[in-house]
């Protein structure tokens, strides 16, 4: 069933590494599998924030060369980072497969994310220049420890825990993901999309990549592409909730917004508190609880709705 | 024999069945009700308060329970911080104040107690409730009263989609607006919302009337206008004036809709007939 989450802080940052992981800790029970989060930073002028991976976690239990392989694919990506004309001013590594890198990169992102990820085993989880995109297997508090999450300072944040349910049990296929090749833009989702593969041939079409057979990738390349043709987030969304066929919920993030979209039949959970500094969204009401233990008013949004939140 | 309770008498259940369900009305006054075995003696002036913010789940609906045990009868429950699946199964009667939020599915299959609730609640609050009455201060989700057989359960705020889902009994209030699908496939019973109701209402409906104050999307499949008469005019102000509400424009101008019974035929007909219409 999966269990969502975004939050934003209004005109001013907040410590939204611990506050996610909090909400997304109270939402283990909808989705055990994977946790994934999506964390907005302040931004550092022009440089490029890149998380990416070279292997999932499950290969590293398995093949005798793995970890010498693991070394060789990120040696590739430095080799072929510098041939775009890349510099590297920061790497760092949380797991021994996950990498976070700082790039002084003025060229197209579509051809670094395409070159990057030709080389077998990575995938670039996110590149943006306020986004950072985490996601692996296990819970929040897991996930969060493992990547060094807790005082993560940013302005919002969307965040997601996995049942998997049409595909399988790797980073690949947990959210929130990243809508490939556009900075800064990410999704998190909880429903099943029916007209996924009819909307995915589209879009490859139009020359959009699919790193997974997650339908909730597919939400991310669509936004994208709406945005691409000139259309702003919100008509975006609306667009979605003619175009898109399923029972979802998803919420979506940019550089600077938090927007929410449900389907028509709102067979999908959303809970929502808004105040005058804060917005909080959450498929259950416990996770907004616990950033905010003491009473508040929340609401469910609508069948149909979309909201859309700066920060 | 038709049986005939106080309930008919105040001119309440006028829908004019099939004989296709049965139904008896509880009372919290009559002595012949029924009484669950093991059913707790408690007394409405022992009042006991407990605080849930470190409790389970579990551990709060076997602390309702333990106090029920003791003769409690009204019981304050004090940060319950929208846990989900409290206070369900209370086969008894009770005064229950809840002082915050409920999660998913408060409340249900519950038969007989009175529960005050001072914040929200999460989906499918009072599923399957028998009897007694539910009040909810502030919004309530979706699936709200979902397959409810008695009893009142009323909500002061907003109510998300798919309200009374299945509803074969008792009065479901809400005080603002609902969303879509809501008195799907209703079958007995009676739904007021005093606000803007959300499209498709009614839809499948057997049968139950639903009552909007405001404006309505749309409806459902076989939902159709009905005449508000005075005995509806009558129960509405009363009704209303129980919980603290009213209607904005007047119980008089609320609109009444009823099932068409256009699809119950539908198992009338002889299998060569279905046939033709699948």
């Amino acid at each position: 069933m999966c269990g969502i989450a975004g939050l934003i802080h209004r005109g001013k940052t907040g410590d939204i590494g611990t506050e996610m992981t909090a909400m997304l800790q109270s939402l283990k029970h909808r989705g055990p599998d994977s946790t994934g989060f999506a964390l907005y930073g302040s931004p550092k002028g022009n440089t490029l924030v890149m998380r990416f991976k070279v292997a999932e976690q499950d290969d590293m239990k398995h093949g005798f060369k793995i970890h010498d392989q693991v070394k060789e694919r990120k040696a590739e990506v430095d080799k072929r980072l510098k041939e775009l004309g890349a510099t590297i001013v920061s790497a760092e590594d949380a797991t021994e497969y996950a990498y976070r890198y700082t790039l002084d990169y003025g060229g197209d992102k579509r051809k670094l994310a395409n070159y990057i990820e030709d080389i077998d085993g990575a995938e670039i989880l996110s590149l943006g220049y306020g986004l950072e995109l985490i996601k692996d297997l296990g819970d929040a508090t897991v996930v969060a420890d493992q990547y060094h999450l807790k005082g993560f300072k940013g302005s919002h944040a969307l965040g997601h825990t996995r049942m998997a349910t049409e595909s399988d049990v790797d980073i690949r296929s947990a959210h929130p993901y990243w809508a490939y090749p556009f900075a800064d833009v990410s999704v998190v989702h909880n429903g099943q999309l029916t007209n996924y593969w009819t909307g995915r041939r589209d879009l490859e079409r139009r020359g959009h990549r699919f790193m997974s057979n997650c339908d909730s990738e597919l939400i991310a390349v669509y936004l994208a592409d709406k945005m691409s043709q000139g259309a702003d987030l919100k008509d975006a969304m609306k667009d979605s909730i003619e175009e898109l066929d399923g029972v979802f919920t998803y919420l979506v993030a940019t550089a600077d917004s938090l927007g929410m979209a449900k389907d028509v039949m709102a067979a999908k959970p959303m809970v929502l508190y808004e105040s005058d500094d804060f917005i909080g969204l959450a498929s259950e009401e416990v996770a907004i609880r616990s950033v905010f233990p003491h009473e508040i008013d929340t609401f469910d949004p609508y069948e149909g709705e979309v909201r859309v939140w700066k920060r | 024999m038709a049986l005939r309770t106080k309930s008919h008498e105040m001119g309440m259940h006028t829908e004019k069945l099939g004989g296709r369900t049965q139904q008896r009305f509880f009372s919290a006054s009559e002595e012949e009700n029924f009484t669950y075995p093991g059913a707790f003696d408690v007394d409405f002036n022992k009042r006991a308060e407990f605080d849930a913010d470190k409790l389970s789940t579990n551990e709060i609906n076997l602390k309702i329970r333990d106090l029920m045990r003791q003769g409690y009868g009204t019981i304050v429950m004090k940060n319950p911080g929208a846990k989900h699946a409290v206070a369900v199964g209370i086969l008894n009667k009770l005064n229950l104040q809840i002082e915050g939020s409920l999660g998913y599915f408060g409340c249900g299959l519950i038969d007989g107690p009175n529960i005050h609730i001072k914040g929200r609640v999460g989906w499918s609050c009072a599923e399957n409730m028998l009897a007694g009455t539910v009040v909810i201060e502030k919004n309530a989700g979706s699936t709200f009263g979902a397959a409810i057989r008695g009893g009142d359960l009323v909500c002061k705020g907003d109510v998300g989609a798919r309200m009374g889902i299945d509803q074969k009994g008792g009065t479901i209030i809400v005080g603002g607006r609902c969303g879509a699908f809501c008195g799907f496939m209703m079958q007995r019973g009676r739904m007021v919302i005093l606000g803007d109701a959300g499209k498709n209402l009614g839809d499948s409906m057997y049968d139950g009337t639903i009552y909007v104050g405001g404006k309505i999307e749309g409806l459902g499949v076989d939902a159709v206008p009905g005449e508000m008469t005075d005995l509806d005019c009558q129960w509405l102000e009363r009704k209303l004036k129980q919980y603290g509400l009213s209607a904005p424009k007047g119980v008089k101008n609320m609109t009444k809709i009823v099932a068409g019974k256009q699809l119950w035929n539908y198992d009338n007909l002889e299998p060569s007939e279905k046939k033709l219409i699948l």
